[in-house]
């Protein structure tokens, strides 16, 4: 658990040296912040005290800005040959794993800490569900850390970044749009398997304050098998 | 701690990069891995770092299997790779910190150990530079430093002399020599000159087989077999002394060099020597030798016999 920690703490420190973090914190809290309050279907234009026109944004950001943080997680370790360095020191693969993709769950919680103001402003401006914000920060984190999962994923493929951000978006696309899509237009048992795989149906449903077991097994399988398949990865270099 | 490969085996797709080779290093021991490029130096130190799997085969390091408990092995080895590849966006001291943490060193120990390892690999001026803007020289003590913080009593250094200046090669070989007394050291190298200025032991390897192992005493005088000699002797005609010395029962042939009238080539019978004869011979007829020199046979006859075929 402290190798998780101190792997995890490695990579946050790198991400606030080379300025990643900086320009993700940013763009996410401007582009959030751009639409939540002041164009599209904003706060003022919905005209009810909730959060769903910031959830619904963030959706959005998150899901592409998420593949730019992961991307660079192993491949350039791969690249740039550190990943032999970091796997001889005594740590196991999924240490390594786990740690790199704590440190951008961490990254991610933090941007979502600095629009804790939203929520507070909105509190103030009328009578608020307040379960249903919490219950929605959830299922951002949720989705997120299923993106980090892929994105990891994506990463343990190639050495090159660009190739692994477009493996993972290409991966992401799936479960945030063509499912959804698909189960539109089929009916009967496929419709039903796309219904279930389609990321938006269970972040909903969490987003609106109701915390299934079915939507978190779903998000529970979305980040553990993509993390088991990159921790195969690293693995099968050793053979 | 002692270093025992057993029928190692490693096959990358068709190629048998290393052939079921066995070899130890004992505590205390400087083994030097010599071979050309694509030998399986690289390789077979991977396998003992357990970051390879051998195909066949097990490696102990003490009485850890890389097998088994690959975490035990790691947590003993001081690990330096080829290339030496290092996270280029940390400060140095930042890394040895991330290093010494990943080690398990003690807390408390952590800063003075980061401080000794700065003292010891000259990184003073240096400690917070990031390692990119490094030059080549302090980016491999960098990777020095990295590998000895935690004290390993394994060490395990490709080419750590790469790209280093004559100062610094004769710095890290010394330093190399004062931890090979109690450790256990394996370093690899295509540079001949270093691993006989700091090995015990030489193991030449070629195309994944082991082709010689021993000291380099050893090597040369298994190579050497006769005695070759260098001689410049003066004060008499070419034919009078190549004459006097083919009497000589211990001299096998003489060979005057062309082009000077007092130098002579000579090579003794098997396990004799003929200094002292030719040293006789000459005071007898009252030549003057002026040059008497034994020409040992060069580590670089024996790896290039050894390896090109």
């Amino acid at each position: 658990m402290k190798e998780i920690w101190i792997i995890a703490r490695r990579e946050l420190n790198s991400f606030f040296n080379s300025l990643m973090a900086y320009i993700l914190l940013i763009a996410f809290l401007g582009f959030s912040g751009f639409f939540t309050w002041i164009s599209g279907a904003d706060v003022f234009m919905v005209g009810q005290t909730n959060m769903q026109s910031f959830f619904g944004i963030a959706y959005w950001t998150l899901f592409f800005f998420i593949p730019g943080i992961t991307m660079g997680l192993l491949s350039e370790e791969t690249r740039s040959g550190t990943i032999e360095l970091l796997l001889t020191k005594p740590v196991s693969d999924w240490q390594v794993i786990f740690g790199k993709f704590l440190s951008t769950l961490v990254l991610i919680c933090i941007a979502l800490a600095f629009t804790l103001p939203y929520y507070i402003t909105i509190a103030t401006l009328g009578p608020l569900d307040h379960g249903s914000v919490w219950t929605g920060y959830l299922g951002l984190i949720l989705m997120s850390a299923s993106y980090i999962a892929v994105g990891l994923f994506a990463s343990s493929l190639s050495k090159n970044q660009i190739v692994a951000f477009l493996i993972a978006l290409l991966i992401g696309i799936f479960f945030h749009i063509i499912f959804g899509v698909l189960a539109g237009n089929f009916t009967g048992a496929l419709g039903g398997l796309f219904t279930y795989l389609n990321l938006s149906t269970h972040f909903e449903s969490i987003s609106r304050g109701v915390i299934d077991t079915k939507d978190l097994i779903y998000f529970f399988s979305l980040i553990a098998l993509p993390l088991i398949l990159a921790e195969m990865m690293l693995t099968k270099r050793r053979f | 701690m002692d270093i025992i490969v057993e029928n190692l085996t490693k096959i990358y797709g068709t190629q048998r990069a290393v052939d079921n080779i066995s070899f130890k290093v004992h505590t205390g021991e400087v083994l030097g891995f010599l071979g050309p490029n694509g030998a399986g130096k690289t390789t077979t130190m991977k396998a003992i770092t357990s970051y390879l799997i051998p195909n066949k085969g097990d490696i102990h390091v003490g009485e850890f299997s890389v097998l088994d408990q690959p975490e035990e092995v790691k947590k003993r080895i001081g690990y330096l790779p080829e290339n030496n590849p290092l996270y280029n966006d940390m400060p140095v001291i930042d890394y040895l910190r991330f290093v010494a943490q990943i080690q398990g060193i003690d807390k408390s120990r952590i800063t003075g150990r980061i401080l000794e390892m700065v003292k010891i690999c000259g990184l003073e001026g240096e400690k917070h530079k990031r390692i990119g803007e490094l030059s080549k020289g302090y980016r491999q003590r960098v990777g020095l430093a990295q590998a000895l913080i935690h004290d390993p009593e394994v060490l395990i250094l490709d080419e750590p002399t790469a790209g280093l200046d004559p100062n610094q090669i004769a710095e890290i070989r010394d330093l190399i020599r004062t931890i090979g007394r109690e450790k256990t050291v394996l370093l690899s190298s295509h540079i001949l000159a270093e691993v006989e200025a700091t090995c015990d032991r030489i193991l030449i390897i070629n195309k994944g087989k082991i082709v010689a192992d021993g000291t380099p005493e050893n090597l040369r005088k298994k190579a050497q077999g006769q005695e070759m000699l260098k001689l410049t002797i003066e004060d008499a005609g070419k034919n009078e002394i190549t004459a006097a010395l083919q009497k000589i029962s211990t001299i096998d042939w003489v060979n005057p060099v062309s082009g000077h009238d007092d130098r002579f080539e000579i090579q003794s019978r098997p396990n004799v020597s003929s200094r002292r004869a030719v040293f006789d011979i000459c005071v007898k007829n009252h030549w003057t030798l002026t040059e008497m020199v034994v020409v040992e046979t060069k580590l670089e006859d024996i790896f290039h016999e050894l390896t090109m075929n």
